[in-house]
C-alpha cells in the first residue's frame, strides 16, 4: 500500500504559491473543500486562477478568496448568487472564463485521462465557440475544447482511506472526481480517514492513484445555499 | 391565459412513459409535480441524480442532497447519484429524452437565448448550452412576451446564443408551439385566448393552419 497521508491541512497544502491554477470540486456549496479554501485564505496566495464550477457565495466558499482579492481569474459555468464576484467582475478586477457546465466537467476529465482535448456540440454557433477550431461529424457541428492544465486540485469526499481511494455521498460527488490526477498534485479532504483495508474495494469511487495527497478534514459547516422543504401533509 | 402552474401542466403532458427528463431552473422545476402517476418517469439533475424526487421535509434535509438549483431535495427508490462529467454524458450521449427549460429569447429557426444580458446580467449558462446542443427533443417553458410586453418568440434572438437551431416546441401562458421550417406553428391555444392574441404577442413568423384547438388541461 503506498500511504498518501498527511497530518493536516497546512502539510497537504505545503507548495502553493501566487499565480498557480486551482481546480476546486464542489457545485455551489456542495461538495466544496471547506478547508483547503481556509487555508489558502490564511496563506494569503495571491494572483490564482480557480477552475470550479461556481464562485461560491459572499461570505462563504470561494467567496472568501473573493473578498481578500486573491483570484486573479474564475473559470466557471455559473457564477450567481455572489454580489462580490459580480462587483469585481464588472469593474475589471476579476478576469471571468464562463464554460458551459458539461464542457468545464469533461476539460477536468480530459486532463485526467490524457486527452488533449475533444470535440463537443456544447456552444456551436454561441460565443463560447468565437476563436475555436470547429468540425463537422456526421452532419452536426462540434467545438474543440482543450483539457484544462492545472497545478493543484483540491477535492472533497466523504470517506477515505490511507492509500487515497474515496468514497463520495450524495450530490457532493459533482466535480470532484473528474478533477482528481487532473493537476500535477491532487489534494483529498474527508470528512473521515479510515485505514487500508477499511473500505470495500468494490464501492471505491477514486481510486487511490489519482490522489497524491490525503487528510483528515475538521470543522464542516456544510452549508445549504437553498433550503427548500416540503410542507407537512 | 395560463399562470405558470397552468404551463407546467400543459408541459407534463408531453412526458411519457418511460421517459429521463432533465427540468431546468424557474417553471420546469414545477412540471415534475403534474406528471401522471400511472407513468413511470425518472427525473434527472445534472449536479449528479437520477430519480430526483420531491422537496425534504423538514429535519429530513441534506447539505449533500441538492438538485442544479441548490434546492434541497429526496431520492426516489431507484435513484442513483454520479460525478458531472458521467452527468454530461447522459446528456451530450442523448441518453435524457427530453429537456425542459426556460427562456428569454426563441427564434423561429429555433434559436434559444437564455443564459445573458450584455451589461445587466452575466451570471453564466450553467448546464443550459450542453442542453440544448445535445437533446433531440426540447421544450421551453416561458411567458410569451416579457415584463415590458415585447415578444419573446423572435424572427431573430437580440441576446448572445444559448444554441442554434435546437428549439422544437415552445409552451407560453398563451400557446403551444412547434418550431417547423416555416416559423412558429401554432398547435394549441390557452384557454380564454385567441389566434388573434396569438398573432399581436408574436414577433417571428407565425404558422396558423386551419382551426387552433384550445388546450386541454
Amino acid at each position: 500500500m503506498i500511504k498518501k497521508t498527511v497530518p493536516d491541512v497546512k502539510k497537504a497544502l505545503a507548495g502553493v504559491s501566487d499565480g498557480m491554477t486551482f481546480m476546486l470540486g464542489g457545485f455551489g456549496l456542495c461538495g466544496i473543500p471547506e478547508n483547503a479554501i481556509g487555508e489558502l485564505v490564511r496563506l494569503g496566495v495571491n494572483d490564482i486562477t480557480c477552475i470550479s464550477n461556481n464562485a461560491g457565495v459572499d461570505d462563504f466558499g470561494l467567496g472568501l478568496l473573493l473578498q481578500q482579492h486573491q483570484i486573479k481569474k474564475m473559470i466557471s459555468s455559473y457564477v450567481g448568487e455572489n454580489d462580490e464576484f459580480e462587483r469585481q467582475m464588472l469593474s475589471g478586477e476579476l478576469e471571468v472564463e464562463l464554460t458551459p457546465q458539461g464542457t468545464l466537467a469533461e476539460k477536468c476529465r480530459a486532463a485526467q485521462a490524457g486527452f488533449p482535448a475533444f470535440y463537443t456540440p456544447a456552444g456551436y454557433g454561441t460565443e463560447v465557440a468565437d476563436g475555436k477550431e470547429t468540425r463537422e461529424f456526421d452532419g452536426k457541428m462540434y467545438v474543440l475544447e482543450p483539457a484544462y492544465k492545472a497545478d493543484f486540485a483540491f477535492v472533497k469526499a466523504w470517506k477515505g482511506d490511507e492509500a487515497g481511494n474515496l468514497i463520495f455521498k450524495g450530490t457532493a460527488r459533482n466535480f470532484n472526481p473528474s478533477m482528481c490526477g487532473a493537476a500535477k498534485i491532487t489534494v483529498a479532504e474527508v470528512e473521515e480517514l479510515l485505514p487500508a483495508g477499511s473500505l470495500d474495494p468494490n464501492e471505491i469511487h477514486v481510486p487511490g492513484i489519482f490522489v497524491q495527497r490525503i487528510f483528515q478534514g475538521t470543522n464542516y459547516e456544510k452549508r445549504i445555499e437553498q433550503l427548500t422543504l416540503r410542507k407537512p401533509i | 391565459m395560463l399562470d405558470k402552474n397552468g404551463i407546467a401542466k400543459r408541459i407534463a403532458q408531453e412526458v411519457k412513459d418511460g421517459y429521463y427528463v432533465n427540468l431546468g431552473i424557474g417553471i420546469p422545476t414545477l412540471v415534475a409535480n403534474f406528471v401522471r402517476d400511472d407513468i413511470s418517469v425518472e427525473f434527472q439533475s445534472e449536479n449528479g441524480v437520477l430519480g430526483m424526487g420531491p422537496f425534504p421535509f423538514e429535519g429530513e434535509e441534506d447539505a449533500d442532497v441538492i438538485n442544479a438549483g441548490k434546492q434541497t431535495i429526496t431520492t426516489l427508490p431507484g435513484a442513483s447519484f454520479f460525478d458531472s462529467a458521467l452527468s454530461f454524458a447522459m446528456i451530450r450521449g442523448k441518453h435524457v429524452d427530453l429537456t425542459i427549460l426556460g427562456a428569454m429569447e426563441v427564434a423561429e429557426n429555433g434559436d434559444i437565448a437564455n443564459w445573458k444580458i450584455p451589461g445587466k446580467m452575466v451570471k453564466g449558462m450553467g448546464g443550459a448550452m450542453d442542453l440544448v446542443a445535445s437533446a433531440e427533443n426540447i421544450i421551453v417553458a416561458m411567458m410569451h412576451t416579457n415584463k415590458a410586453g415585447k415578444s419573446k418568440l423572435l424572427k431573430k434572438c437580440s441576446l448572445p446564443l444559448t444554441g442554434v437551431g435546437c428549439v422544437k416546441k415552445i409552451v407560453t401562458n398563451l400557446a403551444v408551439l412547434e418550431v417547423v421550417p416555416e416559423g412558429f406553428k401554432l398547435l394549441e391555444r390557452a384557454p380564454g385566448i385567441s389566434v388573434d392574441d396569438v398573432v399581436k404577442a408574436t414577433e417571428g413568423r407565425l404558422v396558423v393552419e386551419g382551426q387552433i384547438p384550445e388546450m386541454k388541461i
